[in-house]
């Protein structure tokens, strides 16, 4: 530590060239957080406390085949369920077809028991329940539409028409909910039974179950009695975990991992090719200090360490930075675009893989000038040679 | 001070104009633009000397390979990943593009933005069929085929992973109304019967797809006895009977879309406006080609948006790369340069010769980059959910636009990590120079 202002000294010796690679650095970083917020959102899914102790059934056929009502008495009777909401999809758009919400649904107040990391005022529930077209929204999505309670909000949904052959919709908004992340503060909840009275077809029938349980060890058995229930029906289910459902619904998007890490691949190894050149440019001029100092009764290793150091702190300032850049850049974006954008914010996790690139890279990068600098002969070094 | 600003507003206009030049014009005229700065470097006197310091500046390449080799792979890295994400976009918008027609009508429900979301009745199906624009067979039967697309969930090869395939259900007349459409194994599907033909990428995408082989949809056996090719987006799907399909899914009689093959590609506007004169008819119709183009602009639009954003982000750091290594590259060549600069070359010549340096550096780094994304990106195989919910697979597509996208940017990228670096040995005192060490 004591050597701090060595290492700043020579780092600040060429301020353009230190600029420029710190720059690069920067930019480097600034991919990583921006490229492991996508992909977190992969890695995370699913993943929160509540969500281990909850199951999705969804129809065997897929996401968009529907399931009838009834099968939801049967599943409350299986042992382990405690209880069960259902949840039918309504995709539309709210004034112009550019406006598309995906996440819309028509759910049952129950609905906040089973997803208790969505926070819900009581009194906002109290008139969820009063009123017929009630409606919910998640505060990011309240926020991009500058929707507030007491608003009519029509939307004209993509799948359902009224009866009477109306696509328009009209909710009133009673109430707003807060979530960890903006991600999760995206969804506009409205009442099943009056979705359900209203539409012109499709009665009586469910795009997923949620089923809470008491115990996470348990969920494959309940799993599987909850799909033994429907077998060689024309109805048969799937029910998974929490996690396993959004993953799978996820990843069917793209196969990010291959694109993501190549981009990755491609930006560090340029970035080392980088600063190692810079490294190695700024040993080489700085021999004859090197040897200055090692007269002056430095050891081998506290050289090597002088110029590791100096590699390292360059790597890391410049990752900092760009892992900083990143996360305002995250923020900024899930305010203004909201659901359409699969991001997470940059948190704990990227932080600490990013911590770990930083230093693994500045060794790296450090190796090889600092070995030189160890290895000079103080007679050599001060003739020149 | 006056001509210090001056100085800087023509940097500053130098290099608005090379990089505008760079990304506006188009390809064949920066070609032109090279053949006369050839013609000016082989006929001038100005144009020899420039030439002959460029290429004792190149020669001296390989003394600072480090340098050198930072501006390339830097450069290699933005072109690299540039073409690559453009692949994916050209890939996906070319699968759509080639499923459509100028000759060939979707008839949707007003205000449907796709197949999912649309609902046409029987009576609906026979109307639109009768209408005089649409072309009929030989019993005079109309080439209209009405469809029910629906998502179900398979098997994916590689992974295990559960996909997401669109079953389309489709009618007898669909061979004439898709002409492109062949069996390259097996025979068709048999209207009546539980079979289903699969699309070629589907059959690589998806497990259990092979001819013989029977799936189980909502409990129901179904046999696979053929597959097909269309070089389009049909290519990821099943494709069975249309009656079939629809009481298996639940659906009744309804279904969701009739694609009509024209009389002549000229007949799409009477069509348009018989269908709108019906009031029998709630429905809108588009050409396919209109279709498909309009479902894959969304996809097409991210991809390209997060392609720039990536290669931008990663150009920045290449530039800075680029100006450190000629930073240097200048700083070594202190002395050789001032002492041209004594004997009485120009200045002018001095920056274009590092210029014209850095930008060789950067097209070689471009071609090396387009030549990765290449290897190992042509044709490389990708799936997503499209526009029904169902996976869409396609190929990444390296078209010689992409490439030259790529260098465009290379280009872009040396002249702005040149550009400082020659200035600096330009300006210069001459005396300094050759005072230095």
């Amino acid at each position: 530590m004591k050597y701090l202002h060595l290492v700043w000294a020579a780092l600040t010796r060429r301020k353009v060239r230190t600029g420029l690679t710190l720059l690069s650095v920067v930019v480097a970083f600034v991919l990583f957080g921006l490229l492991e917020s996508v992909n977190s959102v992969f890695t995370t899914a699913g993943q929160t406390v509540g969500a281990a102790h909850r199951l999705i059934t969804i129809s065997k056929m897929g996401l968009f085949n529907p399931m009838p009502v009834s099968l939801e008495a049967q599943i409350r009777a299986v042992r382990g369920v405690g209880a069960v909401s259902r949840y039918s999809f309504f995709g539309g758009t709210y004034q112009s077809p550019k406006n598309v919400i995906g996440t819309l649904f028509a759910v049952q107040r129950n609905f906040f028991d089973l997803y208790p990391e969505f926070k819900i005022a009581p009194s906002a529930l109290r008139a969820f329940d009063a009123t017929q077209t009630g409606a919910i929204v998640g505060a990011a999505l309240a926020r991009k539409y500058h929707w507030k309670v007491g608003d009519q909000i029509p939307i004209k949904s993509m799948i359902y028409p009224r009866k009477g052959g109306s696509y328009i919709w009209t909710f009133d908004l009673v109430g707003i909910y807060h979530a960890r992340t903006p991600l999760e503060e995206q969804d506009f909840l409205f009442r099943w039974h009056y979705f359900d009275e209203a539409r012109a077809f499709g009665k009586g029938t469910v795009g997923l179950f949620v089923e809470k349980i008491a115990h996470p060890r348990q969920a494959s058995r309940i799993a599987a009695a909850i799909d033994a229930l429907s077998v060689n029906s024309g109805h048969e289910t799937k029910t998974q975990s929490d996690s396993a459902f959004a993953v799978d619904f996820l990843s069917q998007y793209v196969d990010l991992g291959l694109i993501v890490h190549a981009i990755m691949g491609a930006v560090f190894f340029t970035l080392m090719l980088l600063t190692g050149n810079t490294m190695a440019q700024a040993v080489r001029e700085r021999t004859p200090e090197l040897a200055v100092l090692k007269t002056l009764g430095f050891s081998n290793r506290s050289v090597l360490s002088l110029v590791l150091a100096e590699s390292v702190l360059l790597v890391i300032l410049g990752g900092a930075l760009g892992l900083l850049l990143a996360a305002a850049v995250v923020h900024v974006l899930q305010g203004q675009m909201g659901a359409q954008l699969p991001m997470m914010p940059v948190g704990g996790g990227i932080w600490l893989r990013g911590i770990v690139v930083m230093a693994l890279i500045g060794l790296a990068v450090g190796a090889l000038p600092a070995r030189r600098g160890m290895r000079l002969r103080i007679v050599d070094a001060l003739s020149g040679r | 001070m006056l001509k210090k600003s001056l100085f800087g507003l023509a940097v500053v206009l130098a290099v608005v104009i090379g990089l505008g030049a760079a990304i506006v014009l188009p390809w064949v005229a920066l070609a032109g633009l090279a053949v006369l700065l050839a013609l000016w470097i082989g006929l001038t006197r100005l144009g020899r000397q420039t030439g002959s310091i460029t290429v004792s500046g190149i020669s001296t390449l390989p003394q600072r390979w480090g340098g050198a080799s930072v501006v390339v792979v830097g450069i290699a890295g933005v072109v690299g990943v540039l073409v690559a994400l453009l692949a994916m976009a050209t890939g996906y918008e070319a699968t759509f593009r080639a499923t459509g027609s100028e000759q060939r009508a979707i008839v949707l429900r007003t205000g449907a933005m796709s197949e999912t979301t649309s609902n046409l009745d029987q009576q609906s199906v026979l109307l639109i069929g009768d209408k005089p624009q649409v072309a009929r067979d030989a019993q005079g039967r109309p080439l209209a085929s009405p469809e029910v697309v629906v998502a179900a969930s398979v098997t994916k090869r590689g992974s295990g992973r559960p996909g997401t395939v669109a079953i389309r259900g489709v009618g007898p007349e669909v061979w004439a109304v898709r002409p492109r459409v062949k069996i390259i194994a097996g025979r068709r599907f048999q209207p009546g019967l539980r079979e289903i033909i699969v699309g070629k990428n589907a059959a690589l995408e998806f497990k259990h797809t092979s001819i013989g082989s029977t799936i189980k949809i909502n409990g129901q056996p179904w046999k696979i006895v053929g597959e097909f090719a269309h070089a389009g987006e049909h290519d990821s799907e099943f494709w069975g009977d249309v009656n079939l399909i629809g009481q298996a899914f639940h659906r009744g009689s309804s279904v969701q879309s009739v694609t009509v093959r024209l009389t002549h590609p000229q007949a799409f506007d009477a069509f348009k406006a018989a269908l709108a004169s019906d009031p029998r008819l709630k429905v809108q119709t588009q050409t396919t080609h209109a279709y498909y183009a309009s479902q894959s602009k969304g996809m097409t639009h991210v991809i390209t948006i997060l392609a720039t954003v990536v290669a931008s982000i990663m150009a920045i750091g290449a530039v800075a790369g680029a100006l450190n290594s000629m930073y240097a590259a200048v700083a070594a060549r202190t002395r050789e340069v001032a002492t041209l600069r004594a004997i009485g070359f120009r200045g002018g010549v001095v920056i274009f010769s590092i210029l014209a340096e850095t930008v060789l550096l950067a097209l070689a780094g471009g071609l090396i980059g387009a030549l990765i994304a290449w290897v190992l990106f042509h044709h490389f195989t990708a799936s997503t959910l499209g526009p029904n919910f169902s996976a869409v697979i396609f190929q990444f597509r390296i078209t010689p636009r992409l490439i030259g996208e790529g260098l465009k940017w290379s280009i872009a990228i040396g002249f702005l990590g040149g550009l400082f670096p020659a200035l600096r040995a330009a300006r210069m005192p001459v005396t300094d120079g050759l005072r230095e060490l």
